[in-house]
């Protein structure tokens, strides 16, 4: 197989991204910072991976440089080559974005006939993409007839039928299931390494660490709000990659590291999510799954400490769904992130054990000790004369701080943990809280 | 790429005129007949539209059966221009709506309203207007006839086809924009494929209210004159006027053949046609079918037929520019703030001169009593129309429940409910007449059916669609636990086709405000039925050619309507939304 990494440095660059930085929302003070005085250099022959977690901002980089969102500040220089031609873009989707009415021909063709191709030449062209890729055979089949597996590969053949320098792809695999997914990935690589597509370099953005390993010779790990890189990690690894050789392995440990990096020096504090006080953004976890991660680490192999990365691989989760649960347990203090380790405090094991109503008091008294937005509604509660308080005032209070998406998403969680720690009632038709169901 | 030839087949329906073929099939023949005898039909048709005013008193219309098949033509056809027309306003306004934010903030609140006022009461300004337009020509009243019908069209088309534009999905939006598809392109590719099947869906609806309209409209009395354009509308007010049972059968049995040859030959195949636009990648658990669609697909002369629109296509495809740069995506700059200020001060000053004008000429020629008594009216016919749904509901809300959960029949009745809501109600109206001659019922209480007559089937076909979309794990659930028969309804029937049932009554009862103004006042030959109501005021004071009485009357009628739509409809609209949703 041939090393796609023959000439690390010498490779002239395709794309120069210096000092971007966006917000979303109100212009000016209120607005959300998604991503942050970013800088980014794509160079001929290697894949790039954009990691990070959501909102950090990893795919609004990718649609900046895109084309398809035009950021507040920054520059991305897309440096042209000795013959003067600046290198293009094109782009593979999470959903596909296949045009249903479309045949997969005319879906593949659609960005040739844009450019004002001749028929008989997109025709051709179009087929030989289609090809390529492995689609033979379904030309005439409209996209609702396809696997998801075989959608994405005409999102690829329509991406590559342009002959872009650089190709974009915002977690291409995420939509598939586990082994379409690894199919996919086999057969990009496959045909990148062997030079069969056009183009010079790929961006990928996935929040998939694995995947990202598997595929990268470069890795950006993003911080997430605002989004910042982190980290740059270079994978020298000889393609074809095994993910039982421990030098992966151990690569993916690291970057579990790095990701869990900011909470680490100073254990449980308010600063794991964004925002202090009440207007600490919460994710949306269920208290369901918040047991479940703690039985899953208190009991064997595990015995209490366990590895992110295993543990990912155990519950089948991406860092998405991982990451916040594993903070949140962090800010409840049931556990605590060691490197790339969670380590459950006795509180937890306890917890682990206990029956239902412990359970619940348990998780009572941590939510009322260290989520101020829950103290703060339990106070307020508990300071009114008919223990109620439309649910309005909060979101309002909320949206001071945040966006209304997140503030929205902050009250349902912490709706949610506050009905299942029986610490106040929520009544949707009335929007209010109060102490009790007194119905 | 073994298999080329297959592909050149599916890529361009076009590329298959140039195939050569073994035979011309049957199917070509029967297509080619059909084609050809409704191009000749729409010529004659569409000639004595030209003719002047004059031929009319020579050449009357008659209730000679041999004629009605020719009515029966002029009437579908007014029907067909107004529905063009209608297409052509949705392309237009409500494209400039999606486009502009300016055009948005006039043409949405207004095209909101349009949609829930009497469009019958404008007929008195419309025909005058138009006659104006051609004075001593036919083509002056054809053209307000069917203008009268382009107002009972066009609004919730224009609304669907906005919204559908508004909603284009984010990420094809992004591929159009990465593509940097052309304007045009992106009209052709993305926004009218994905506007389509809502578009087809309203323009169907459109279509059964409009027959309600044609008929209203072809014999229309202003003042003192009376213009019959020959069409089923004009033969039924002739039967009326004489007091000729048969003729009036005769319109009936016409606009059945009439109704069911438009749904089979066209909206059918259309509705066929469009479930390919449908935007849900997976595959579609029933597809709609039609034998005609079959037909004309399997013949070479669906392209012939549609080469005009598709060579339009490819004109404007081929000389339209190209685009300038690749997928730089344009600032999201603020709207110029001055530009806005000025914007907003000349819709202000054009809306307050509007009411200016229409409170100074209704206040210079009536008294307040006038407007008193309107709206003690507009309250007789508010109760009418909320008993009616009322009544309307108790009856069809059962059955229609009965036939949703049972799909074999659901399969075969939701047709027949749509045909019904289609069929024009005016037709049936004499028939009641002389049932409360005859038995010398009082009008105020047995004209008021009249008023639901024609969109009670609204209730139902909704209903039908609502029982059939409760998941069936619901409602074996429900057996399991033997839940009584109360409890069945209350926990999983009503939930259930709650949301169904709003769109049916809401539907329904706009309609029945607007039939109010032919059904509460009927005639037959001699006899005058009129009931107490605002549909009469409106109906003498357009019969009196008495135009202050009549914007008093319309403008009561739109306050009445926008404001049940608001205050009810709406809230229950919500509420359906935010808690009955089976998601």
């Amino acid at each position: 197989m041939a090393t796609i990494h023959a000439r690390p440095t010498a490779a002239p660059t395709l794309v120069q991204v210096e000092h971007l930085t966006h917000r979303y929302g109100k212009a000016g003070g209120g607005g959300l910072l998604v991503l942050d005085d970013v800088a980014l250099t794509l160079r001929e022959n290697e894949i790039v991976g954009l990691l990070g977690r959501s909102g950090s901002g990893k795919s609004t980089l990718l649609r900046s440089i895109a084309g398809l969102i035009r950021p507040d500040e920054g520059d991305i220089d897309f440096v042209a080559d000795e013959s003067g031609a600046a290198p293009t873009v094109s782009m593979v989707f999470q959903t596909f974005a296949l045009f249903p009415w479309l045949t997969v021909l005319q879906n593949v063709e659609l960005g040739l006939e844009a450019q004002r191709v001749p028929a008989e030449e997109r025709r051709t062209r179009a087929l030989a993409a289609i090809d390529l890729i492995g689609l033979d055979g379904f030309e005439n089949a409209y996209p609702k007839e396809l696997s998801g597996g075989m959608r994405q590969r005409v999102g690829l053949a329509r991406a590559i039928v342009v002959n872009p320098s650089l190709l974009l792809m915002d977690e291409p695999f995420s939509a598939l299931d586990v082994l379409t997914a690894e199919t996919l990935r086999t057969d990009l690589l496959d045909l990148w390494s062997e030079g069969r597509m056009p183009i010079k370099s790929i961006l990928i953005v996935t929040h998939n660490i694995e995947e990202a390993v598997l595929m990268c010779d470069r890795i950006l790990v993003f911080s997430s709000n605002p989004g910042r890189v982190a980290a740059e990690i270079r994978v020298d690894l000889p393609q074809p990659r095994d993910r039982l050789d421990p030098a992966f392995r151990a690569l993916v440990d690291d970057i579990y590291a790095r990701m869990t990096a900011r909470a680490a020096p100073e254990p449980a504090r308010d600063g794991v999510f964004p925002g202090t006080g009440i207007a600490m953004a919460l994710p949306r976890v269920s208290t369901n799954s918040l047991a479940g991660l703690i039985e899953e680490v208190d009991a064997s192999p595990f015995d209490g400490r366990a590895p992110m990365a295993d543990l990912a691989d155990q519950l089948q989760l991406e860092i998405d769904d991982l990451f916040p649960m594993a903070e949140t347990l962090q800010l409840l203090r049931f556990a605590e992130l060691q490197g790339a380790d969670i380590q459950l405090t006795p509180a937890a094991r306890r917890y682990a054990q206990a029956d239902v109503d412990t359970r619940k008091a348990m998780f009572a008294q941590a939510l009322l000790a260290h989520v101020p937005l829950a103290q703060h509604i339990k106070r307020i509660l508990d300071e009114r004369a008919g223990h109620v308080a439309p649910a309005r005032r909060f979101r309002d209070q909320l949206e001071d701080h945040m966006s209304p998406d997140y503030a929205e998403e902050t009250l349902r969680t912490v709706t949610l943990w506050g009905r299942y720690a029986e610490v106040f009632a929520y009544d949707e038709d009335d929007d209010r809280f109060s102490l009790e169901d007194a119905v | 790429m073994s298999n080329m030839p297959q592909t050149a087949r599916g890529v361009r329906s076009f590329s298959r005129l140039l195939r050569v073929t073994p035979a011309p099939s049957w199917a070509d023949a029967i297509a080619f007949l059909l084609l050809a005898g409704a191009a000749v039909l729409i010529i004659r048709g569409a000639e004595g539209m030209s003719e002047p005013l004059a031929r009319l008193n020579i050449a009357p219309v008659t209730l000679d059966p041999w004629n009605l098949p020719g009515y029966a033509l002029r009437t579908t056809l007014r029907m067909f221009a107004a529905l063009g027309a209608s297409l052509g306003f949705t392309f237009l306004v409500a494209t400039l709506a999606a486009k502009s934010k300016r055009a948005e903030m006039v043409i949405v609140p207004a095209l909101d309203i349009l949609q829930s006022v009497p469009i019958l009461g404008f007929l008195t300004f419309t025909v005058t207007f138009f006659m104006g337009l051609f004075p001593g020509q036919q083509f002056g009243v054809e053209l307000a006839a069917i203008f009268a019908i382009f107002t009972s069209q066009a609004w919730n088309m224009a609304f669907s086809f906005y919204q559908s534009l508004r909603s284009v999905p984010t990420d094809l939006e992004e591929v159009s924009r990465g593509f940097a598809l052309s304007p045009w392109r992106r009209f052709i590719r993305l926004e009218l494929p994905f506007a389509t099947p809502s578009l087809v869906w309203n323009a169907m609806m459109s279509m059964s209210g409009g027959w309600f309209f044609v008929v209203a409209s072809e014999a229309i009395s202003v003042g003192n004159t009376r213009i019959m354009l020959p069409g089923i509308g004009s033969w039924l007010a002739l039967a009326i006027d004489r007091q000729d049972f048969r003729a009036v059968g005769w319109a009936v049995g016409a606009m059945a053949v009439v109704i069911l040859l438009y749904d089979q030959f066209v909206f059918r195949p259309v509705v066929a046609w469009a479930d390919r636009f449908r935007f849900e990648q997976t595959a579609s658990q029933e597809a709609p079918q039609s034998w005609a669609y079959d037909l004309f697909r399997r013949t070479r002369l669906l392209p012939v037929l549609f080469s005009p629109l598709t060579g339009f296509g490819r004109l404007m495809m081929a000389i339209d520019r190209r685009p300038a740069r690749v997928g730089r995506a344009r600032s999201n700059a603020k709207p110029n703030p001055i530009g806005q200020a000025v914007w907003l001060a000349l819709v202000a000053v054009a809306l307050l001169s509007a009411a200016w004008l229409v409170i100074g000429y209704v206040a210079s020629h009536l008294a307040w009593e006038d407007a008193l008594a309107a709206f003690g009216l507009a309250c007789l016919t508010m109760l009418r129309v909320l008993v009616l749904i009322a009544i309307a509901s108790a009856i069809w809300v059962p059955i229609g429940v009965w036939i949703g959960l049972r799909p074999r029949w659901a399969e075969r009745l939701q047709p027949v409910a749509q045909f019904l809501a289609a069929f024009p109600a005016n037709v049936l109206f004499p028939f009641a007449v002389i049932a409360i001659v005859h038995w010398r019922l009082s009008p105020d209480i047995w004209l008021s059916p009249l008023m639901v007559l024609g969109t009670q089937w609204y209730i139902l076909f909704n209903v039908i669609a609502g029982a059939s979309a409760i998941p069936n794990d619901l409602r074996e659930a429900a057996g399991m636990f033997g839940v009584s028969r109360w409890q069945w309804w209350r926990t999983l029937i009503i939930p259930g086709i709650f949301p169904y049932y709003v769109t049916g009554a809401l539907t329904a009862s706009g309609g029945s405000w607007n039939a109010s103004i032919v059904a509460e006042a009927v005639s037959w030959g001699s006899e005058h039925l009129e009931a107490h109501g605002l549909g009469t005021y409106i109906a003498k004071a357009t019969a009196a050619g008495d135009f202050p009485r009549v914007t008093l009357g319309i403008a009561v009628m739109s306050i009445f309507v926008i404001g049940f739509n608001r205050l009810l409809w709406r809230p229950l609209y919500a509420y359906a939304d935010r808690r009955l949703r089976l998601a």
